[in-house]
């Protein structure tokens, strides 16, 4: 046990950092939801959020591609930087930021329009096709590589929307590969899935971590514990501990964690 | 910050079900050591039949508690503490199994050697030994039940005496046997039962390891004294070999 | 929290689900007490809808049929210079026709005695319009024609049975005598009914002719109007309410703005009516009654009914799908454009042509800017003219024909809020169309 401890230690530490925060700040109004938060996101590697409901965990993850932007009252401090370069300076386009970082979403929420135009919406719109087979292309990889192309392949016209639940959140995770991120944001991707969606949302989790850095916040310890490498535990606006996630759910450091993974009031 | 209980009750309850399985085990294997010991002392064949029977139902008790164990896994996917605890719990389960049955191992021999002519000043000596395997056994459970790792490491300790105790009664033995071969029977019992005390106090020292797993998260690094083996170049065995770690 | 226990233990047992308890019984009954009462509402709206549409239907079909007297008539060659060569030449005409007439019945086996000035009474001055005829249709000289002439309104009326001879005083326009003669070409089978084409596409008569009004003027009119209306109010409308809904920072002006458009919702449209006559008519010196000036005014007095409904309908876009666009890497104004706006027509279109169709019947502002004008000359020559010439419109025209003194104009009246009416049916059967074309599930 402690043997298979020190070995991924040294493997999660040897990939370089995606985004170095430091001394994060959020607040809504006058609302401080995020305090003091130090934490480096590592490349090809899934990290975890977990906390209780309100301890800011969503949050902190919004504000990694600027979706906190779109609430006018809220208001960011302190540095992140994604691959050294400040995401918050004032040369930076969020639009830019967020075909680098994508994100995935609760909910399932395909565009309400065919399942090629779902994919094929960022790749338009960054111009990453100069023709239609170059689209083809890029939609078929993207289906690929979100696990869902042997499902759609004979119905690309078919609206995105009649796909089951885990369809369409994999036709979301295809859509947020397709504009070539390199980092992908999952606000509790599985919530609205049943487990068998769930497992194979996890699983897609599992070989994306491949090419990219994978951030996820979820409810369910238990995914956190199965997917992620590394898992940060936020607690009332407070990044209470990150570390590998072995270590944090066999013997987490501080009582809080400890308190909240085993299901004590924390 | 950290409260004791957890939000589902009935969680709490089934940890403290698997751990009072325990506890009801570790009284029991006490009481065998202890009436082994006494058998042995007092050549009682009747007290070492008891104890050959009573460790049936030490084997049950494991079986329940490894079955209580599996089904708290499988249903509440404990984390953390409550991980540690079931492991822990699960282990030493397994360790007093053992030591249940070095008891029994014990006992027949008793039966064998009361058949036997009494070897002089020996039986007081695995007498002392018996009784301090139970007391580390004792102590390692109420160090179990505190969660509490400075008196499972000071357990720990002990068994280095049981070990020297041990290293003791194998000269003696030695002894006897060379001053007169008819004793060579009798020491060859004599000899195994010490031999079993010693792998007891072995398992006790696994219990107090994890302790201070549990207490702790880490096990201990292997820091206990160990006695020096050149006595052993005859059987060329250490003494611990067997010890889960 | 933790130690929360159940409280009071393991609930008293419910008895049998197979025999209801009064509790049970008493909020069945308090739900089907109030079914029953909605029944009630709606039977009673219903009903005053049949009441409603029976009256309208009832007061307005007389203008929908006009009675015609139908005579055979052929003219000479020698007539023709003859009565041309005369110096009253209408009242040749005239006699002419009487003899047709007069002819005709006695074929028919009815005795009847009249004159010119009774023939005027019932048919108007038949004499010029036979004459127009044939001057503009010299080859029919000779040939058998038959005339189609409308009786005035009285005589419809004395049909129909609203005017009889105890209600009717002689007057200037039809004299109790006179029934007589039309009882007559009833019984020669003479007079006919026929459907009234004239009051759909004519323009407006004089207050002394009820019979030859037509609507057809003043829907050109509300046409013209409607076009004004729909291709200001909807983009202005339309742009207002994305920038008021997505781009705008929300503050004490933005906020002043939404409570001030709420408000304007509400304003009573005659003051829209006197702002158009001070702003558009006034100061800018737009041409009077004409449907620019109408669909300016109405314009903006739809305006806060669009924004409000569009924002509505923007607002029910859930915001998933902006994060969706947002979240890869869309810019705001793609998301709306390709995203929410689509998603928000069917409730924009909608909005827009409720908003459309309560302009279409709105009235006052109508009058103040003066597009109640009598249209006798009546349809625009021109596309572009149709906005800038005076024109009426629907419910201007209604309330014109209905405020008249003479009663025949009621018909008419009622007549065009039938054709009012069937208007904004089709508006809303288009509105339902285009709200179930352009739904589209997410």
């Amino acid at each position: 046990m402690m043997k298979d401890n020190i070995d991924t230690k040294v493997g999660v530490d040897a990939m370089e950092t995606k985004f170095n925060c430091r001394d994060v700040q959020v607040y809504y109004a006058d609302n401080h939801a995020i305090k003091d938060v130090n934490v480096d996101i590592l490349d090809k590697t899934v990290t975890a959020f977990i906390g209780p409901s309100g301890c800011g965990k969503s949050t902190f993850l919004r504000s990694l591609n600027r979706m906190n932007d779109t609430i006018p009252i809220c208001r960011v401090e302190g540095d992140i930087l994604l691959d050294g370069e400040d995401i918050n300076d004032a040369k930076v386009d969020p639009v830019q930021l967020r075909a680098k970082v994508g994100m995935v979403f609760q909910k399932p929420n395909p565009f309400p329009k065919s399942i090629y135009d779902n994919i094929a919406y960022g790749p338009r719109i960054h111009g990453l096709a100069r023709n239609k087979a170059e689209l083809d292309e890029i939609v078929e990889k993207s289906l690929r590589r979100g696990a869902i192309w042997d499902e759609v392949k004979d119905r690309l016209d078919a609206p995105g929307t009649g796909l089951s639940g885990g369809q369409q959140q994999r036709l979301c995770i295809a859509r947020a590969v397709a504009t070539e991120p390199e980092v992908l944001l999952m606000d509790e991707p599985c919530s609205a899935l049943d487990p068998i969606a769930t497992a194979q949302v996890e699983e897609l989790i599992d070989e994306l971590k491949a090419n990219y850095s994978v951030v996820i916040v979820t409810h369910s310890m238990q995914q956190a514990a199965r997917v992620s490498q590394k898992t940060a535990f936020f607690h009332l606006g407070n990044l209470v501990e990150y570390d590998d996630t072995n270590e944090i759910f066999t013997n987490p450091r501080d009582q809080r964690t400890e308190s909240y993974i085993t299901g004590r009031i924390g | 910050m950290m409260s004791d209980q957890h939000i589902a009750s009935a969680f709490d309850r089934d940890l403290e079900a698997c751990q009072a399985l325990v506890m009801k085990m570790g009284g029991l294997v006490e009481e065998a050591i202890r009436a082994s010991g006494k058998a042995l002392k007092s050549r009682d064949v009747e007290e070492a039949e008891q104890v050959r029977r009573g460790d049936k139902q030490i084997d049950e008790l494991e079986e329940m508690i490894n079955t209580q164990c599996a089904t708290l896994l499988a249903l509440r996917q404990p984390a953390a503490r409550d991980l540690r605890t079931v492991l822990s719990v699960m282990k030493i389960g397994g360790n007093l199994e053992r030591i249940g049955d070095y008891a029994k191992n014990i006992a027949k021999r008793t039966e064998v050697l009361a058949q036997m002519q009494p070897i002089e000043g020996t039986s007081s000596a695995i007498r002392r030994m018996t009784k301090e395997v139970e007391s580390m056994l004792s102590d390692a459970l109420d160090a179990y039940i505190r969660r509490d790792a400075t008196a499972a490491n000071e357990v720990r300790h002990r068994d280095l005496e049981i070990d020297q105790m041990y290293n003791a009664l194998f000269r003696e033995f030695l002894t006897f046997m060379m001053e007169d071969p008819r004793n060579i029977t009798a020491c060859m019992h004599l000899h195994f039962i010490a031999k079993n005390i010693e792998r007891m106090g072995d398992h006790v020292t696994s219990i107090a390891d994890q302790v201070i797993y549990l207490a702790t998260g880490e096990m201990p690094e292997e820091s206990r004294p160990k006695s020096n083996t050149e006595i052993y170049q005859m059987d060329g065995g250490d003494g611990s070999d067997e010890a889960d770690e | 929290m933790t130690d929360a226990t159940v409280q009071g233990g393991a609930p008293a047992p419910r008895g049998s689900i197979h025999s209801i308890d009064a509790r049970t019984a008493k909020r069945n009954r308090a739900e089907k007490r109030f079914r029953t009462y909605g029944k009630i509402a709606i039977g009673i709206g219903l009903f005053f809808l049949v009441v409603l549409f029976a009256s309208i239907i009832r007061s307005g079909a007389p203008a929908f049929t006009r009675t015609v007297v139908d005579v055979p008539f052929t003219l000479t060659q020698t007539q023709y210079e003859e009565a041309e060569g005369t110096l009253f030449k209408t009242k040749a005409y005239s006699d002419f026709f009487i003899a047709a007439l007069d002819n005709q019945l006695r074929e028919q086996g009815v005795e009847a005695e009249f004159d010119a000035d009774t023939i005027e009474r019932l048919l108007g001055k038949v004499g010029s319009t036979i004459r127009e005829y044939y001057r503009a249709n010299e080859n029919q000289l000779g040939e058998e024609v038959s005339f189609s002439l409308a009786t005035s309104s009285r005589v419809d009326g004395y049909l129909t049975g609203r005017v009889t001879r105890e209600s009717m005083t002689d007057s200037r326009f039809l004299m109790a005598a006179d029934l007589d003669l039309v009882d007559r070409l009833v019984e020669g089978e003479i007079i006919t009914s026929e459907f009234n084409w004239p009051f759909i596409t004519g323009a407006d008569s004089g207050v002394d002719n009820p019979g030859g009004a037509g609507i057809g003027a003043s829907v050109v009119g509300s046409f013209f109007m409607m076009l004004v209306v729909l291709f200001l109010s909807l983009p202005i409308g339309v742009a207002a309410s994305i920038y008021l809904e997505e781009f705008a920072v929300q503050n004490r002006f933005t906020d002043l703005i939404e409570v001030n458009i709420s408000n304007l919702a509400a304003v009573p449209s005659i003051v829209f009516g006197i702002l158009g006559l001070a702003v558009f008519i006034q100061f800018m010196h737009l041409p009077q009654s004409a449907p620019l000036v109408g669909g300016l005014v109405l314009t903006l007095m739809t305006l806060p009914t669009i924004i409000i409904s569009t924002r509505a309908s923007l607002k029910a876009v859930p915001p998933s799908i902006r994060e969706a666009a947002l979240g890869i890497g869309a810019s705001k104004m793609q998301t709306v454009f390709h995203h929410v706006l689509p998603l928000a027509m069917p409730g924009i279109l909608t909005g827009t042509i409720i908003g459309l169709a309560q302009a279409l019947g709105e009235t006052a502002p109508l009058l103040l800017i003066g597009m109640v004008g009598f249209v006798a000359r009546g349809y625009p020559d021109g596309f572009l003219q149709g906005f800038v010439e005076p024109n009426s419109a629907m419910p201007a025209q209604i309330y014109t024909w209905a405020a008249r003194a003479d009663v025949a104009f009621y018909d008419k009246a009622w007549g065009g809020i039938i054709i009012l009416l069937i208007f904004l049916m089709i508006m809303n059967i288009v509105a339902v169309v285009l709200r179930r074309r352009f739904e589209r599930r997410w």
